[in-house]
């Protein structure tokens, strides 16, 4: 029995989710959301399309405090994503759980999924659409990040911001990547709550 | 200090005492940590109520000092902003301040005077004849605004670094602060001080500043946010003491280093 197999044999008979996942999961879960409510209000303050986001779902009451928020919250959201991309690749579990990702099978699980025929008996293996859609999220978290990072220092990372298109253009995608990663949300938080034993697994591990 | 606090020449005092009535936070700013729905779902998912009180503001403050330690390693002297071409100069180049724009301070160029103060071997104030009289050096950067927005801009005027030189300042200082006819206030860090984009600005497009853009002096900051390019800069001293400044006081990051 190879490693790889050993390790998916004790994923799946000691927790479907090993303690590293669900500790940086919900790190992330409380660093993202402030994150994302500070960063609401930090885009009322200059708003890039004709709307604003509500003052009662924004956090920080003005830009001030918003820009305190967000700029602790940063090294939460940094510091945890680093340990949980650095153990994914490490132990293997982005490959194993993630890969690979086969269009017909996304096509047929999302139909599945679409007409509640879609079978949640085994947590511990994803469909193709989640596959599909943490592969996605991951993504734009990774956006989220380095676009942050060309606005917040369009000086010092002059090389990165450019790669964004330039200073303007790097608050444009750090926009789109926030908004990716809160439709995300919405689906991913419902789907827990339709499907409570996998919110279960990711707070006790079984 | 006593000799900077003095009136200061060329500032119309009516203007001063307006704006001073302004650099009280508004009370909305006070307790800006509280009432969020997003906050709601943080005391939910980590079981306590942390937000609401000094303590969270308290450690709020603390990770902001800690991000000016780590801008300040970031900062590196030899690094430039990118400069652009003259096409690309946003025009007009917005004006932007905490008041409006009819109520920006009217200094008077005739009797105005830079003074010097602290830690510089010649504390002689500077007319703005002897000012303009300075090398003159340009750029055109991006001004990147702490709401968000960005406008590129074009300036002219002398290098800071020089000018400290010049007046045998002591660039082993941690600060040098800045005081604006209408009472703004700032401080920066000596390294970005001496760095080679800092100006003392005394035009704007090639002509003198007008009053909206900080006539007569305003300080080019191009690795800063734009608060921390003070205009209508009536005095300077080379300090060890941080004096903050009009928006660092109210939570603004200190160093705000692009």
């Amino acid at each position: 029995m190879s490693v790889q197999a050993i390790a998916r044999r004790t994923d799946s008979t000691v927790a479907i989710h090993p303690a590293w996942v669900r500790v940086t999961h919900w790190i992330n879960a409380l660093a993202i959301l402030v994150m994302i409510g500070s960063g609401w209000q930090i885009y009322n303050a200059s708003p890039l399309f004709s709307f604003v986001f509500p003052r009662g779902i924004a956090l920080g009451q003005w830009l001030g405090g918003a820009l305190l928020w967000h700029f602790a919250a940063m090294w939460l959201l940094v510091i945890n994503g680093l340990i949980y991309v650095a153990l994914g690749f490490i132990t293997g579990r982005f490959r194993r759980k993630l890969w690979p990702i086969e269009p017909r099978e996304v096509l047929a699980d999302a139909k599945a999924a679409l007409t509640f025929k879609l079978s949640h008996d085994d947590l511990a293996h994803y469909n193709a659409v989640q596959k599909l859609l943490y592969t996605g999220v991951l993504l734009a978290g990774v956006s989220l990040v380095l676009s942050g990072l060309a606005i917040w220092k369009p000086v010092q990372f002059q090389e990165l911001t450019a790669l964004f298109g330039g200073y303007d253009f790097a608050r444009y995608v750090h926009f789109a990547a926030m908004a990716a990663i809160v439709g995300f949300l919405v689906v991913h938080v419902s789907l827990a709550l339709v499907v409570p034993k996998s919110l279960r697994a990711m707070i006790a591990g079984k | 200090m006593a000799r900077i606090r003095k009136i200061i020449p060329g500032v119309d005092s009516k203007l001063l005492i307006k704006d001073a009535a302004k650099l009280m936070p508004e009370a909305s700013r006070r307790g800006f940590l509280r009432g969020a729905a997003s906050l709601g779902a943080l005391a939910f998912l980590t079981g306590c109520d942390i937000i609401d009180g000094d303590s969270a503001e308290g450690v709020l403050r603390k990770v902001s000092e800690f991000n000016d330690g780590a801008q300040a390693a970031l900062f590196s002297r030899a690094k430039l902003a990118p400069a652009f071409p003259e096409s690309a100069i946003t025009r007009p180049f917005p004006f932007n301040a905490y008041y409006g724009e009819d109520e920006a301070p009217v200094v008077d160029g005739a009797s105005f005077k830079l003074e010097v103060a602290g830690r510089v071997d010649n504390k002689k104030p500077w007319t703005l004849d002897e000012l303009h009289a300075l090398p003159e050096v340009s750029q055109i950067t991006r001004h990147v605004c702490v709401e968000g927005w960005s406008a590129i801009g074009s300036w002219q005027g002398t290098s800071l670094a020089d000018f400290l030189k010049r007046i045998g300042a002591d660039t082993r200082a941690k600060y040098v602060w800045f005081k604006c006819a209408e009472g703004y206030t700032n401080t920066i860090d000596m390294a970005t001080a001496l760095h080679p984009q800092t100006q003392m600005s005394f035009k704007f497009d090639n002509q003198i500043l007008p009053r909206a853009y900080g006539f007569p002096m305003k300080i080019r900051i191009p690795t800063k946010l734009g608060f921390k390019n003070p205009k209508y800069v009536v005095a300077m001293e080379v300090t060890n003491t941080d004096k903050s400044g009009y928006w660092e006081n109210q939570g603004y990051n200190w160093f705000s280093g692009l």
